[in-house]
């Protein structure tokens, strides 16, 4: 509920739009309600005085009274779609900023789609709730009241029964609505598995195409369709039972009107004009009626909603400027980790106490085997994730210090796992500076060997890469990388040189372009290939979170320890298979 | 995962359009799609035809109901008969009861067939999917392809409900105007007047609707696209800082949603109040012409009542309409994805008249095998190669060389451009795709694991294959010793893609798939993965174990493996340039011995 609650509070932000819509709302109500009445004094008119001015007079006034009607209840349809459109435009710039700003421990643990339908199914949930939970639900109890108490004074033991379906349908709906929840919940749920089997058949269709198992994975992917669909025909029919006795109540209520106002006519205590009206209320009162058990399920999917929105915007990053943190300025490049211990969660550290001192300049190639904790190593000097003990100073201030902008200017990082945004490649290398000119983007492409390839294409700079572009190789979005780090020039850098999947030609493309862009910075490599190593100044092995070996190449090939292991295993095998399939697909 | 797309996009044949183009978009009726889907639901027609007549008599009922108040006013109330009326009410009780049968009889039948279409297609979708070539997958991301099976087939099942929903107003719009008439025709048409004006107005609104939708769902577009780049680049965005210029366009990009909504909600807002208008000016004559008629004695006064129940219920269909305006337009849109996937046609297919393989030896044979993935760009020629049963041929070569290229041919992943690849002499053309790939099995580079336990995986498929099978093919591959030591054994859930094991330990488990399928042929694309020492060496041993007594294809990136193989294929740029023994090659002074020697010169000091 209290979600909500925050959700109200957002809609507030507008409250002057918001109140301008009530005050709509409520006047084309009134309005709405006048029809009825000015129709049973017409037929009162029509049985009795026989006045034919007077049946002008009402019928003019029907149309005036809808005029009206029509220009305020445009105002609140067009005001209410202005307010929860707002709300939604608000929430999602909120989302995007929040997202943005979450450290990746935060992003570890997400995967993109559920964060997708937080900003999108989830927005539009609560956009419904603020145009129709606040809104229409407003109107239908104002119409509910003023035709209850309208019929109540005109005649009280006919208006109580007209009365008397409301609670009834009203009770049914939420009874109802709690009902479905929870089948709609298992549709979810077991959408979710035939999901999982229709994603992993694509993604995996090599294996399925290879074993020849397609009839298997129809018979996989038809047992959980089969079963979603017998959970929705359940929740069809349970809805379809229940609209049917809603409009069964209401019809008994019009029934009852007709035969008990009908005896009071002949008895002479009712108009047949009043009558009437009794009878055309209930058609007003049916819209409201029918929209309960929609609304019930409007504020239910808007708690959710509502919660799984607000569960982004309140995460705290773990990682956060101090108060009052300083700008870094640009850094000489020395820096120092003393005692840093790390732990991603409680599954036991991912480093402990490393201690490590390198000198502005320096080249550091950091070994180990996957999970030694190299990455996590070097994802700290950002400030990706903080340290969960010790500290790490860069220039001798420790990096908790500075603003994370600032940090982040200081320090370059070339993930592994490239990642280009639909854009040109100009854009692309320009992402970090977009003012940056033409000149410094052409340089940064240079240095990192991607000049001679971008001139090659049709548009050169302007050609587009990403989802809606050409397909980069390997090598290619690598050197891009680069360049887009480069273009900022950091004087640290952090590279991983995982360049597995490109030829030797690009490979040693790629190791010129590296060697230029490591001269005159503290350089952090997370090293596959020998030729890194041999060129580091230190060279660090990590096995289980430690430093457990660190000197030069021959220091340590020599000494015949981890370091020595891994060169025999993976240094020298990869040297020898330098082809490996980047262009052609796997398989 | 790390998906290569083929590097060899075709000729746009195959591919699924980003989305449809903005003609199909923005059109609430689009005959092609409304046909197919009608093909879909003729197998159910039973159940429709029950919930259309369900549909007609509580139409009926409903439209009847406004009339038995009439009798009851007009014949009991004004002539003060309370027996009478007690009659009407009983009258009134019964169509009510009616009403609400046949309300339910309607809906209960069309959930059912909604639902039973609904699967058909989905299932429909997916086994089509199935037929595809691999060349497909290349041309599709699979985020594309699942957006269409999922959502699209949704929007669908929207389809059928409004599109039942539209007969339904229709029948029931029909029913007003046939009681109205049958009560007093005068009336009747001077009220229906409105008509003309009411369609004039919808046409009218109807075509700046649709620009107007089309404009929304343009500017949605390109908000979830901001977005989904936003979530999927996060590492990047704070690693370049760029955090407040991409809020800036994305607010941006947000707004013209904003925008675009207003427009469109100033738009949509103007046609109800204009209904209710209309309804008035009904209402309007109702008062005037039937009020002179009551006075005249011509029409009785329940009558006129009746007649204003009618037009209260006249405009429904008209609100139903606006409200299901933009899901119509969605659903026609899906529709037409729906149907543009299930009309890609698969390019390896079986020839008519083609024969099951029967169990073969594993002779291959590849005969002046070429292949282009686009016309005019050859990416092998001239590939002769004999590889004899129970033969391991290493492929080596540079990126691009065309080794993948080959083994996909041999697994019929794609047909040949000319030349034939025969097993035991049988072009596998020829053979069924289905009893070609019961004799070989595939083990990609990156092993693909699926969710459930890891018995389900080792088996996969073969889902008859028994305990003791599976336990025997683990051993054979080394990985036995690591599932016991999973927490519940073979039984251990595997997280999404096999998360929950090192690559090696996949590695291990897809080898003990493809030693469990027990294939003639084997196709190994090695891994290149960083695989920690142990299990490295495991991986050399099971692969040893793998290969033995079967004709096996290696991608080879290990030199171990390169010195077992029985046959070492160098290609370069789509041709055979050296074969041989590792001892031959080096002999000879070629490609391969030149990539060997510089290797050797870069690890001084080592064997």
């Amino acid at each position: 509920m209290s979600a909500i609650l925050r959700l109200t509070r957002m809609a507030w932000q507008h409250r002057w739009l918001l109140l301008l819509t009530y005050l709509c709302l409520g006047l084309s109500t009134i309005m709405a309600m006048a029809v009825p009445r000015l129709l049973g004094a017409a037929i009162d008119v029509a049985l009795g005085s026989g006045n034919r001015a007077s049946l002008l007079f009402l019928a003019g006034s029907i149309l005036g009274v809808s005029v009206l009607r029509g220009a305020f209840s445009y105002g609140q349809s067009y005001l209410g779609e202005a307010v929860s459109q707002l709300v939604a435009y608000n929430l999602r710039n909120a989302i995007y900023d929040r997202l943005q700003q979450l450290s990746f421990a935060y992003h570890d643990r997400q995967q993109t789609g559920n964060l997708m339908s937080k900003a999108t199914a989830d927005v539009e949930a609560v956009r419904w709730f603020v145009s129709v939970g606040l809104i229409r639900s407003v109107q239908g109890l104002l119409l509910v009241g003023m035709v209850g108490a309208l019929l109540v004074t005109m005649d009280w033991r006919l208006g109580m029964v007209s009365l008397a379906f409301v609670p009834l349908i009203a009770g049914r709906a939420i009874q109802v609505s709690r009902r479905l929840r929870p089948t709609w919940m298992r549709v979810q749920e077991e959408t979710g598995h035939m999901t999982t089997v229709l994603q992993e058949n694509l993604a995996g269709i090599r294996v399925v195409k290879a074993f020849g198992a397609e009839e298997h994975e129809k018979r996989r992917f038809g047992d959980r369709a089969w079963v979603v669909a017998g959970h929705t025909l359940e929740a069809m029919l349970l809805q379809a039972s229940n609209s049917a006795v809603m409009a069964l109540i209401f019809t008994a209520a019009l029934g009852v009107i007709l035969w008990l106002g009908g005896r009071e006519v002949i008895l002479g205590s009712l108009t047949p004009g009043e009558l009437a009206q009794f009878i055309l209320y209930m058609g007003i009162l049916t819209q409201p009626v029918r929209m309960t058990g929609w609304l019930v399920n409007v504020f239910s999917r808007a708690a959710s909603a509502g919660q799984r929105i607000f569960e982004v915007l309140d995460a705290l990053s773990p990682v956060r400027e101090r108060p009052r943190a300083q700008v870094l300025p640009h850094v000489k490049g020395e820096v120092h980790f003393e005692g840093v211990s790390f732990s991603y969660d409680s599954a036991g550290p991912a480093l402990r106490q490393v201690n490590l001192h390198v000198k502005p300049g320096e080249r550091v190639a950091l070994l180990g085997r996957p999970g030694s904790g190299k990455s996590t190593l070097v994802q700290l000097i950002p400030r990706f994730y903080d340290v969960t003990s010790g500290h790490i100073t860069i220039d001798g201030v420790d990096i908790r210090d500075v603003t994370l902008e600032s940090l982040r200017r200081n320090v370059g990082i070339v993930q592994q796992d490239v990642f280009l945004f639909t854009a040109t490649i100009r854009e692309n290398i320009a992402y970090g500076n977009p003012q940056a000119s033409t000149e410094e983007v052409v340089r940064a492409a240079r240095v990192a060997q991607l000049h001679d390839f971008v001139t090659s294409l049709p548009d050169g700079y302007e050609t587009w890469v990403g989802e809606r572009g050409i397909t980069l190789s390997g090598g290619q979005r690598q050197r891009l990388a680069i360049a887009r780090t480069l273009l900022l020039d950091p004087p640290i850098l952090v590279l991983d040189d995982s360049t597995s999947s490109v030829d030797p030609e690009t490979e040693q493309e790629i190791q010129r372009a590296l060697a230029e862009v490591m001269k005159g910075r503290t350089t952090f490599v997370i090293a596959h290939r020998l030729s890194t190593v041999q060129g580091a100044d230190q060279v660090l092995v990590l096995d289980g979170g430690e430093i457990v070996e660190r000197g030069s190449h021959q220091e340590l090939f020599t000494k015949g320890g981890l370091y020595r292991q891994i060169y025999d295993l993976q240094l020298r095998t990869h040297a020898v298979s330098p082809a490996r399939s980047g262009a052609e697909g796997d398989a | 995962m790390h998906v290569h797309h083929g590097g060899h996009p075709g000729p746009g044949m195959g591919r699924l359009g980003a989305s449809i183009d903005e003609d199909v978009l923005g059109r609430v009726y689009d005959h092609r799609v409304v046909m197919r889907l009608l093909g879909y639901m003729w197998p159910h027609r039973r159940l429709l035809l029950v919930s259309l007549v369900g549909m007609l008599l509580y139409t009926g009922a409903s439209v009847a109901l406004p009339w038995v108040i009439k009798w009851g006013i007009d014949d009991f109330i004004a002539t003060k008969d309370l027996a009478g009326l007690n009659r009407a009410a009983l009258v009134f009780g019964g169509v009510m009861l009616a009403n609400y049968v046949f309300m339910y009889i309607h809906q209960m039948a069309l959930a059912k067939a909604s639902q039973q279409v609904l699967y058909e297609l989905r299932t429909g979708m997916f086994n089509h999917l199935q037929r595809l070539s691999i060349s497909f997958f290349d041309r599709n991301e699979v985020g594309r392809v699942m957006s269409r099976v999922q959502n699209d087939v949704q929007q669908l099942q929207e389809f059928l409900s409004i599109m039942i929903l539209g007969l339904g107003d229709l029948l029931s719009l029909v029913g007003i105007i046939v009681a109205m008439l049958l009560m007093n025709p005068s009336l009747a048409l001077i009220t229906l007047t409105v008509i003309p004006i009411l369609f004039a107005v919808v046409a009218l609104w109807q075509r700046n609707a649709r620009r107007s939708f089309m404009r929304v769902r343009h500017a949605i577009a390109v908000v979830n696209a901001g977005l989904q780049e936003n979530i999927s680049g996060v590492r990047v965005v704070q690693s370049l800082n760029r955090q407040e210029v991409n809020l800036q366009r994305f607010e941006r990009a947000n707004a013209e949603h904003l925008n675009a909504n207003l427009d469109a909600g100033r738009l949509s807002s103007t046609l109800l109040p204009t209904v209710e208008l209309l309804t008035a000016l009904a209402l309007g004559f109702v008062v005037v012409f039937g009020g002179y008629m009551v006075l005249d004695g011509a029409l009785a006064v329940g009558a006129l009542v009746a007649f204003a129940m009618y037009i209260q219920r006249f405009f429904d269909p008209i609100r139903n309409l606006t409200m299901q305006y933009t899901e119509l337009q969605r659903a026609m849109a899906s529709g037409a994805r729906v149907f543009e996937l299930m009309d890609v046609q698969p390019e390896v297919r079986d020839r008519p008249g083609a024969r099951p393989l029967s169990p073969i030896s594993g002779d291959v044979r590849y005969e002046g095998v070429g292949f282009q993935y686009v016309p005019g760009v050859p990416v092998l020629r001239d590939i002769d190669l004999h590889v004899q049963p129970g033969q391991t041929v290493a492929l080596v070569g540079p990126t691009g060389a065309g080794k993948t290229t080959m083994v996909n041919l041999l697994a019929r992943f794609y047909d040949v451009t000319s030349g034939q690849i025969t097993i035991d002499g049988h072009d596998i053309r020829d053979v069924t795709r289905d009893s070609l790939a019961r004799q070989m099995s595939v083990v990609l580079q990156e092993p693909f694991l699926f969710s459930g336990t890891v018995i389900e995986n080792i088996r996969y498929c073969h889902t008859e294959a028994t305990e003791e099978a599976v336990v025997r093919a683990a051993r054979a591959v080394r990985a036995h010793d690591f599932i016991e030591r999973l927490e519940r054994g073979y039984q251990t859930p595997l997280l999404e893609r096999g998360r929950n094991l090192s690559v090696g330990q996949r590695q291990l488990i897809s080898f003990a798939r493809a030693i469990l399928a027990d294939p003639r042929i084997l196709i190994l694309d090695e891994a290149t993965a960083n695989i920690d020492t142990h299990t490295e060496l495991l991986i050399q041993e099971a692969l040893r174990e793998l290969l033995r007594g079967r004709t096996a294809v290696v991608i080879a990136h290990r030199l171990s493996t390169i010195r077992n193989a029985d046959l070492i294929v160098v290609l370069d740029e789509g041709r055979i340039v050296e074969a041989g023994t590792h001892a031959q090659l080096l002999a000879r002074g070629g490609l391969y011995s030149h990539l060997s020697s510089a290797l050797a010169a870069a690890a001084p000091g080592t064997g």
